[in-house]
């Protein structure tokens, strides 16, 4: 509350209290921009007389639901007053300030209001300082955060690459997403459950009205269960409003399951990062405006400078951020995330949590962050709890593939190495390949994101691929996509000619390219040894703590018992 | 307030007619559960408005209340605003983060729900 209010200040005094990182600059300016609209209107009334007073945040009732941005944005002044009654004089003075910033502020209003209540309100003026600074500097300075709240990696290594196009998923984030959707349903091509999807994303410390509307805008075939595509529209979806971006009313078209990056497909994946950048540099009048249409769905017009203001920052970023991108993929995307994201974000986020939602996940900024700093390291405990159901699949998909020599699911396709399609396996590929048009393009990015060696672990896995598919062999498409009634078919079928076609291969190829299966072998095998090990001490954890839970259920159950025969 | 009043004229409508639902819907015995359709029908008419019923199978009800003034509602019309209901209905069901029994806040039912009412009219 206390951080929020003095956000109040320092966007007043146009101090760089807390930016948000260079990678949202461009776009979660204009973004916050409007959100700070309603706070400031509303709960910031008091504050923005310079008063660092705190002020309790503004009660859920002020604020009216505005569902539609035609009204706020035609009366600033209107709706300032019936949001906050006490405060009808400062608002319209309050109004004006901000409306320099953008008339979409009431736009934002609209988005933060579309769950009609505004909890936090403290909160937003952190976002306006934020965001009213970036926008008078109309720089991409290296914000300091201030709020020293604990880097949510996870969600920040996802964002990096944010800037240019927030309903785009790059490489490195569906690259995550795959691994993530892994630590819950190993197979790709395969459902995870809602109960499943629901607890992993009740993680991210949204609010629970936020996930519903994520989970309705993902979940495309609402049936109660996410796909591979459906699953990466939420988690991008949770991680751009994490970010600060508002929902959505509609799916954007780039995060539709058949959506098909444009571009990406046709380059090859020596190429890597090159024409990726250049790509996205090319695509930034049009995702500029894909953004802004999509964002724009809760707003009504920008006005012409905002947008252009937005425009120019974009451009910037992108161009900034090229750079970033190619030494991106050479680095591990956990280590790529600059100070500047972590608290930012997390705390633009708590504070659009806050103020959007009435619920209580978002008491202040600072708890917030300190929320967050839980989902960083929940990674390795996601698979723990996932375990429980997936650990069997793992096992049984684990000693079915080295039994076979192939791993469907698992990204070390240790036989697969080298392989040529059989020929029988070849006609299931084909349909798998041509429905989900994306799913070729999101592949060759994240070969190309693989390159380099250095590269997360499934880089060496996915060189495989991108080889293999050189080659021509495509039956790894439809085990890695969500194509999860034919994968299904198909990778059966596939497994078990894999086998038979490795053991004749293997004897054809020459020696040089045995012992390079071999070596690729030997690596698949150790990651599945440091994946079972992993697996086994999270199993054993578990064992732990059921131990525990039966020991104090039986001591409960003892206690009882005199008591009930008594 | 008029508003007001209104709405809570609309509650109270709603209300009784759920003993009315009750009664048709208690009325078939066991053996005829799988065969009691869905659609209940008009509950009861009164002055201004009449009032249509629907039990799904897990006993959710649905209860449209319609101007009686409104005579171009047909009963197909109605029984395919039930349908619409329902399947909207089983969408925000299949939402896992949605508790049964709270307020649905699902922007798509509400505006499936609104469409409907806007082509009643």
């Amino acid at each position: 509350m206390a951080a929020a209010q003095a956000g109040l200040p320092v966007r007043l005094e146009s101090v760089a209290g807390e930016l948000p990182l260079p990678v949202f600059v461009g776009i979660t300016n204009e973004l916050e921009m409007r959100y700070p609209n309603h706070p400031s209107t509303n709960e910031s009334q008091p504050h923005i007389l310079g008063s660092l007073t705190g002020s309790a945040p503004h009660p859920p009732a002020d604020r009216p639901v505005l569902r539609h941005p035609d009204t706020s944005m035609d009366k600033q002044e209107a709706w300032s007053p019936p949001r906050s009654p006490g405060i009808s004089p400062p608002c319209s003075p309050s109004a004006y300030r901000s409306y320099p910033y953008g008339a979409q502020r009431n736009g934002t209003d609209t988005l933060l209001a579309y769950d009609g209540k505004v909890p936090g309100r403290p909160s937003v003026p952190q976002e306006n300082s934020s965001p009213s600074h970036y926008s008078l500097k109309l720089q991409s300075e290296q914000p300091v955060i201030t709020r020293g709240a604990s880097v949510e990696r996870l969600v920040e290594r996802a964002e990096i690459d944010y800037s240019d196009e927030p309903w785009r998923i790059t490489e490195e984030q569906r690259e995550y997403y795959t691994n993530q959707f892994r630590s819950l349903q190993p197979d790709l091509n395969a459902l995870i459950m809602g109960t499943v999807a629901k607890n992993f994303f009740t993680k991210s410390k949204l609010p629970i009205p936020e996930l519903s509307h994520i989970w309705e805008l993902s979940d495309v075939d609402k049936d109660g269960a996410l796909t591979f595509p459906e699953f990466c529209t939420a988690f991008h979806l949770i991680v751009a409003r994490k970010n600060g971006y508002p929902l959505p009313e509609t799916l954007p078209a780039t995060l539709r399951p058949g959506f098909v990056e444009p571009g990406v497909v046709t380059v090859p994946p020596s190429e890597a990062t090159e024409p990726l950048i250049v790509f996205d540099d090319n695509m930034m009048p049009g995702a500029n405006q894909l953004e802004m249409g999509s964002v724009d769905l809760q707003m009504t017009s920008r006005p012409g400078v905002t947008a252009k203001q937005d425009r120019r920052e974009e451009s910037r970023k992108p161009a900034e951020f090229s750079p970033k991108r190619i030494p991106d993929p050479h680095e591990k995307p956990i280590q790529r995330v600059s100070t500047l994201k972590p608290d930012s974000p997390q705390e633009l986020d708590a504070n659009m949590k806050s103020r959007t939602r009435p619920r209580s996940y978002s008491s202040t900024s600072m708890d917030d962050a300190m929320k967050k700093v839980e989902e960083p390291p929940t990674p390795p405990p996601r698979p723990q709890k996932t375990h429980s159901r997936a650990s069997s699949l793992d096992l049984n998909k684990l000693f079915q593939q080295s039994g076979q020599g192939s791993r469907p699911s698992q990204h070390s396709l240790s036989a697969k190495s080298g392989w040529l399609p059989p020929p029988p396996a070849l006609p299931p590929r084909p349909p798998a390949t041509q429905i989900f048009s994306f799913l070729p393009s999101s592949e060759k990015s994240s070969q190309k994101a693989v390159q380099q060696p250095n590269f997360a672990d499934f880089s060496k896995f996915r060189e495989e691929d991108s080889t293999l598919r050189h080659q021509g062999h495509a039956p790894q498409k439809p085990v890695r996509r969500k194509l999860h009634p034919e994968s299904q078919s198909a990778t059966p079928p596939s497994a078990t000619p894999y086998s038979a076609a490795t053991l004749t291969k293997s004897t054809q190829r020459p020696p040089p390219k045995q012992k390079r299966e071999i070596q690729m072998a030997i690596r698949k095998n150790r990651e599945t040894n440091a994946v079972l090990t992993r697996l086994n001490s999270e199993l054993q954890q578990q064992l732990k703590v059921v131990h525990r839970e039966r020991v104090t259920l039986e001591s409960q159950l003892e206690l009882l018992r005199p008591v009930a025969s008594t | 307030d008029n508003v007001c009043s209104g709405e809570l004229k609309f509650h109270y409508t709603v209300h009784t007619s759920l003993d009315v639902v009750e009664e048709k819907i208690s009325g078939v015995g066991k053996a005829l559960a799988d065969q009691r359709e869905l659609y209940l029908g008009l509950l009861y008419p009164t002055e201004d408005y009449k009032v249509y019923g629907y039990v799904t199978n897990s006993k959710v009800k649905f209860v449209i209340v319609v101007d009686s003034s409104n005579t171009s509602l047909r009963d197909n019309e109605i029984r395919s605003m039930f349908r619409k209901l329902h399947n909207s209905f089983t969408d925000v069901m299949c939402n896992p983060f949605y508790n049964p029994g709270d307020p649905i806040q699902s922007k798509a039912f509400d505006s499936i729900v609104s469409t409907m009412m806007v082509q009643a009219c």
